[in-house]
């Protein structure tokens, strides 16, 4: 006796269904690799006549000269770091407010703000950060510049420490100011990867803590922290594949300058969604290779830094629970 | 504090319950509170676990004065320092510090370090909340000047000079541009991303774990390379004009990645007894999905499409690329450039225009109650479990198991009454549904 056939006949309408459904998939499916190879051919020509030198030149001027991502791509991980250095402070004081300190009734309502801090368009951030922000942090700038002006990252050229001379604009408009700005878009996605990893620390371990006689934060630092490893970095890491592609907000903080600049406070930054957003109107098909190939370089970095942090997340969520 | 001392009672005098003639193991319990505490009785209040003690409070607000006081001489007397910003940065440094020292007057080591990140934690989560409050009330606040005339939601700009008064122009044309856009975009992108949702959950295999890989990649797309796509292929090289599609259809790509990925997220938590219990009765793969998995999913499935709705409203840098920006109203979204909120905000403000700019902020204002509209709307529909109904549907469902109920009984008194008469007719498939059908006896 053979074996018993376990597969299921398929009556015709489920056969028509699943026809249906796998082609929903396969149309997204080809619609998302077409966006990722014809970027990649498109690229293709500027990559081709640029060599190597694009990844070496910092000008950008794909019709008559030179055109390079070292300026921009530069200009574009600056701004992240920046914003991931402050996003993971606030994140993390965030997130553990939330999830230890906050009074259970209004525990949700935190929440929901978060997620409402996530869904603000950027353009409010940037006109916020344009308007409000820049011109109060220029004092900061120029605290920062005057007494740690000897640290190459925030020195400006051209200005000797503690001179009160120059006016505010050589510190409006940089890598700085932008930084901030992302930092406060990126907070919320940030925050609540941590604050749900904090939240499933598991219950047993803290009570233990507290029978030890930890105080609330010594069993935050031995429990909670601990725990929440995992999903404190994969969480900022997300945070910072989003930091990296940031067009609009940065746009309407920076002015584009195409050289390399580390000094975080001084006028003048650079970035590739920025460079794209700017220069796309009147750039000839071959300048729109080029963008498209800077828009390649930082699409490869994106989904580096996602795939690596989608990895520490889920490996992070120790347990039965995880699925993903 | 009583309940907690009254086990004790038996284990410290163990001679008692030897001389009754109860069992050793027997628990004796006292008889009434006054027997339970022979000592010296302790105040029977209850001990307070939670809330503030008065000398914690007089430190907070202690260390908050003499920071304030300290940083106010620093900024007047000592004067090099200026701007609020410092201030307020000197001032909190200063408070942590101080309410240190002022702790460390009566608790020990751990119970310093204990308020102090509490401190740290709690002004960090308050600087969020206040820079989200800041961002939307400054938002709101500037653009108020030009959002209190009437005419600015019921005209565009097309005949609005730099100098015009505020009382001249409006965002018409953005609103109903941003709401064309938004329609096209969710038109192509909520089925495909529903679709791919249900295909990744439905049809596990190869091609599915494939579709699930790109998906998670393309969320990774910046979105101004969604507007860069659609620019380099309908416009390039198709030769379609700016407009309104073309700007849908970058939306469409930038959201549909973020609509499959949460919808498969919430159809991935319908309990896999409902619908094994669907196959179990019979019903084949369509049926279930369509019957069981879809309803018990609807609440997430719409939090899913709001998610991407308020996504795609937002968004700048795609429409920048592929959607031209006019004066005009144009509700033909196949011909001609068009305006939508936000870009209508970006390239305002880009103007050193002052009316420009407050309806600049109007725009990103109105904007911005959009998307809280979408958020509430979020919350009000989602953000409940699968298959968890809201007292609404629940009363709902009730009822049509009422009317079910109600109409098997009357078809089996029916059939009860005309029994002997005739047969059952066959033709009816649910008949094997009815209770009357389950009963010993019944007529075969």
């Amino acid at each position: 006796m053979g074996r018993r056939s376990l597969a299921a006949r398929l009556s015709a309408s489920d056969r028509a269904f699943r026809v249906i459904l796998r082609g929903g998939g396969i149309v997204v499916l080809a619609l998302l690799v077409l966006v990722g190879t014809f970027l990649f051919f498109r690229a293709n020509q500027a990559l081709h006549k640029a060599g190597l030198s694009f990844l070496t030149t910092q000008d950008w001027n794909p019709d008559g000269g030179g055109f390079g991502i070292a300026a921009i791509m530069i200009g574009t991980i600056l701004i992240a770091l920046v914003a991931v250095t402050v996003a993971a402070l606030l994140a993390m004081g965030t997130a553990l407010y939330i999830s230890e300190y906050a009074p259970r009734q209004i525990q949700r309502l935190l929440i929901t703000l978060v997620d409402l801090m996530a869904a603000v368009p950027s353009v409010v951030y940037g006109l916020w950060g344009a308007f409000a922000l820049q011109w109060r942090v220029v004092s900061l700038s120029r605290w920062l510049h005057d007494w740690f002006g000897w640290i190459p990252l925030f020195r400006v050229a051209g200005i000797a420490p503690h001179d009160t001379q120059p006016t505010a604009t050589a510190f409006t408009s940089s890598t700085f100011i932008a930084g901030l700005v992302v930092a406060l878009m990126i907070t919320p996605i940030a925050s609540s990867i941590m604050r749900e990893a904090f939240s499933q620390a598991p219950a047993g371990e803290r009570e233990g803590a507290y029978a030890l006689g930890a105080t609330r934060w010594g069993m935050i630092r031995s429990v909670v922290l601990p725990f929440g490893r995992g999903a404190m970095i994969g969480g900022l890491m997300l945070g910072l594949g989003r930091a990296l592609g940031e067009t609009i907000a940065v746009a309407m903080i920076i002015s584009l300058i195409f050289k390399i600049q580390p000094h975080i406070l001084e006028h003048g930054g650079s970035s590739i969604s920025v460079t794209i957003a700017l220069r796309y109107a009147e750039a000839t098909p071959f300048a729109v290779s080029a963008l498209m190939a800077a828009g390649l370089a930082l699409f490869g970095l994106t989904l580096v830094v996602n795939v690596i942090a989608a990895v520490i997340v889920s490996r992070s969520r120790s347990g039965a629970v995880s699925e993903a | 504090m009583t309940v907690l001392n009254e086990p004790l009672q038996p284990a410290a005098q163990p001679g008692a319950s030897g001389e009754t003639t109860a069992p050793a193991a027997q628990t004796v319990l006292p008889r009434s509170i006054t027997e339970a505490a022979p000592g010296p009785r302790r105040p029977r209040s209850r001990r307070r676990l939670t809330g503030f003690r008065t000398a914690d409070v007089l430190a907070l607000i202690g260390a908050a004065a003499a920071a304030l006081a300290i940083t106010a001489l620093l900024w007047t007397q000592f004067a090099p320092f200026t701007g609020i910003l410092g201030y307020v940065i000197v001032s909190w440094g200063l408070f942590v510090l101080v309410y240190g020292i002022l702790v460390s007057f009566d608790e020990n080591r751990p119970t310093i370090r204990d308020r102090i990140a509490a401190a740290l934690v709690h002004s960090l989560a308050f600087v969020v909340g206040g820079s989200l409050a800041l961002v939307i009330i400054y938002t709101v606040v500037k653009g108020w000047t030009a959002m209190v005339h009437l005419n600015f939601y019921t005209q565009d700009m097309h005949t609005t000079g730099p100098t015009a008064p505020l009382t001249h122009g409006g965002v018409l044309h953005a609103v109903v541009g941003s709401l064309i856009e938004l329609a096209i975009a969710m038109a192509i992108a909520v089925p495909l991303g529903l679709l791919a949702a249900v295909f990744l959950n439905e049809v596990p295999g190869r091609l599915g774990r494939l579709v699930r890989t790109v998906v998670d990649a393309m969320t990774a797309l910046p979105d101004v390379l969604a507007g860069l796509f659609i620019y380099a292929t309908l416009i390039l090289i198709l030769g379609l004009e700016q407009s309104g599609l073309a700007a849908g259809c970058a939306l469409a790509v930038t959201i549909i990645s973020i609509v499959c990925r949460a919808a498969y997220v919430v159809l991935r938590l319908v309990p896999g007894g409902l619908t094994e219990a669907s196959y179990a009765l019979g019903s084949g793969h369509w049926r279930t999905v369509w019957h069981v998995t879809l309803p018990t999913a609807r609440s997430g499935l719409a939090t899913a499409v709001i998610l991407g709705a308020a996504r795609a409203v937002g968004e700048t840098s795609p429409v920048l690329l592929t959607a031209g920006a006019t004066n005009y109203l144009n509700d033909n979204p196949v011909h001609g450039p068009m305006m939508s909120l936000p870009l209508l905000a970006y390239t305002l403000v880009a103007t050193p225009q002052k009316n420009y700019i407050a309806r600049g902020f109007g725009a990103a204002a109105l904007l911005m109650i959009l998307v809280v509209v979408m958020f509430v709307l979020m919350r009000a529909v989602g953000g409940r479990g699968a298959g968890v109904l809201s007292a609404g549907q629940l009363r709902r469902r009730l009822a049509a198991s009422q009317r079910d109920l109600a109409r098997y009984t009357e078809r089996a008194t029916a059939r009860a009454a005309t029994g002997a008469a005739g047969p059952v007719p066959r033709d009816a498939p649910s008949r094997w549904l009815l209770p009357g059908n389950w009963l010993p006896g019944r007529r075969s």
